[in-house]
């Protein structure tokens, strides 16, 4: 009895840690004061803020974009570049992995700026094109959808193409119709990590953007070093937005996973 | 199309890929690190780098910072994830989740949230600027210690701690004996997971007002100061460090750390 007290204790203080300032942010992005702490007094001014400058949507949209095209890109990529690699020979396939490692386990800082010194510096494209910034979000996740791929290719019944080859399939849609469905969980898992890294990510994007373009990871760092506390406090309500859109996809994809899971408890 | 089309071609352009964007951005890091302004060769940078105590204190710093941040996240997520794997709660994964959620939210934000909140508990940030870089960063990482942890401890095969029970070991000794050795992939997934970046993210600092720099901010005022050279220097630096930490890791653990298999 006093062993499950102590563990309760344990886990409400990490989350108290983890979850205290974004509940207290959120509070006073329905405040009308720039001070955490202050007298409270309701206001929506944030919100209306938010959505009314036009500079906060175009920065909140940009991200969204690039988050959604460069994950779409490094999702085919990396998806075509799996399956490929999984049928070469043994040392391409050994090379493969080993150079995909390195984005995945480098430093974004390092990733970021060597990506700018080559493509901007040696090759002198333009960060305006936005070339050199959708080349580094793909740079920095097509290696993660590979690796999320790969598992799914390693248990899948590789009969089941042969079979549809002797059937008198194309590969190619062989290759649609049978491996893609049986990797298809890998390949929605890498998209959804291609998205979520692209909106992490401040280092690629403030190494290789366009200086008049702003993604929310450079926006919020700029705003936090500026003074117009309007701005600032705008973005608690960005935070606060951010955060129940993150706490509805974490409920519905348990929803859909208990689904799958019962699904699967009635066939059985 | 004929039957001998093979479908090992399709790796030819992401493996194209891997060698423009990946491979030979490191090999211009390289070139730059051990050139000069002129293009000759040179050895001044790694030396300038290796002789400046300035640097050097630098790499010494960003190295205190990373480890002290990396013992909290330890600290704190051990337990968690020790708790949560053994136990028992109906509907786990829902726990589980809610402790890892916040790695989705933009960790710009969520350190955001942290400054005001420890502006409001401190006053003025800039009395403890160790204390709060440790503070802001074992905040932002965390959730990527929880993860790995979780997921070796969840893991760990029951009837060993039952045998350990039978055999006479008490709990202290099974955990010591048994679950802390079995856990060590996990641990050394997760210490990947929040020492490099702690040796590098250097908004975190910027955001807790703390203006010593770490590895990754000497690579910023390199930059901007269009000193190509030593800042390639820096990041080759970072890039042995990085491979010596990555002997120890794979890949697949790292898509596990972000979770991967949550989503």
């Amino acid at each position: 009895m006093k062993n499950r007290a102590v563990k309760c204790i344990i886990l409400f203080l990490a989350l108290t840690f983890i979850y205290a300032p974004i509940l207290i942010l959120a509070l006073y992005s329905f405040a009308d004061s720039a001070t955490i702490g202050s007298a409270f007094h309701f206001s929506l001014q944030n919100y209306v803020t938010l959505f009314t400058t036009p500079e906060l949507m175009d920065m909140i949209w940009g991200t969204l974009s690039l988050a959604v095209f460069s994950a779409i890109i490094a999702t085919i990529l990396g998806t075509i570049g799996a399956i490929g690699v999984f049928y070469s020979k043994k040392r391409a396939q050994m090379v493969a992995n080993v150079v995909n490692q390195i984005p995945v386990v480098n430093a974004d800082v390092v990733t970021g700026f060597s990506i700018c010194i080559l493509l901007v510096v040696v090759f002198g494209v333009s960060k305006d094109t936005f070339f050199p910034l959708i080349a580094g979000h793909v740079t920095l996740s097509a290696p993660f959808v590979y690796l999320a791929v790969l598992p799914k290719l390693k248990q899948m019944d590789s009969s089941l193409y042969e079979a549809a080859l002797d059937l008198g399939a194309s590969p190619a849609y062989a290759l649609r119709k049978v491996i893609l469905p049986q990797i298809m969980s890998g390949v929605i898992s890498g998209f959804a990590l291609a998205i979520t890294l692209s909106l992490d990510d401040y280092f690629i994007a403030t190494y290789t953007k366009p200086a008049t373009f702003d993604t929310i990871s450079t926006y919020v760092v700029n705003a936090t070093k500026g003074s117009q506390t309007e701005i600032k406090t705008a973005l608690w309500a960005l935070s606060t937005i951010i955060f129940v859109l993150v706490l509805i996809f974490a409920v519905l994809m348990n929803v859909v996973s208990n689904k799958r899971s019962d699904d699967r408890k009635a066939g059985a | 199309m004929n039957k001998n089309f093979s479908r090992k071609y399709l790796g030819i352009p992401y493996i194209l890929f891997l060698m423009i964007f990946v491979v030979m951005p490191l090999l211009v890091i390289l070139y730059y690190a051990f050139t000069d302004g002129t293009g000759q060769f040179t050895l001044s940078n790694i030396a300038r780098f290796f002789t400046d105590p300035n640097t050097l204190g630098t790499l010494f710093y960003s190295f205190s910072l990373a480890f002290v941040t990396t013992c909290v996240c330890l600290l704190i997520a051990y337990p968690v994830a020790y708790i949560l794997a053994r136990s028992t709660f109906k509907s786990k994964r829902v726990i589980v989740l809610i402790f890892v959620m916040p790695m989705w939210i933009n960790f710009t934000l969520r350190v955001t949230a942290l400054k005001e909140i420890l502006t409001m508990v401190e006053g003025n940030l800039a009395f403890h600027p160790f204390l709060n870089s440790v503070i802001g960063m074992s905040y932002d990482f965390l959730p990527f210690m929880i993860l790995p942890l979780y997921t070796t401890l969840s893991k760990l095969d029951k009837s060993l701690l039952e045998a350990a029970a039978d055999l006479g070991a008490d709990d202290l000794r099974t955990f010591w004996k048994i679950t802390f050795p079995l856990s060590m992939p996990g641990i050394v997934s997760g210490i990947s997971m929040v020492f490099l970046p702690a040796m590098t993210n250097y908004v975190v600092l910027d955001m807790v007002y703390n203006s010593t720099y770490i590895m990754g901010s000497l690579i910023g005022s390199y930059f901007s100061a269009y000193d190509w050279h030593n800042g390639s220097m820096i990041a080759l630096i970072l890039l042995i460090i990085i491979c010596l930490f990555s002997i120890f890791t794979n890949g697949q653990e790292e898509v596990d750390a972000r979770g991967g298999s949550l989503l």
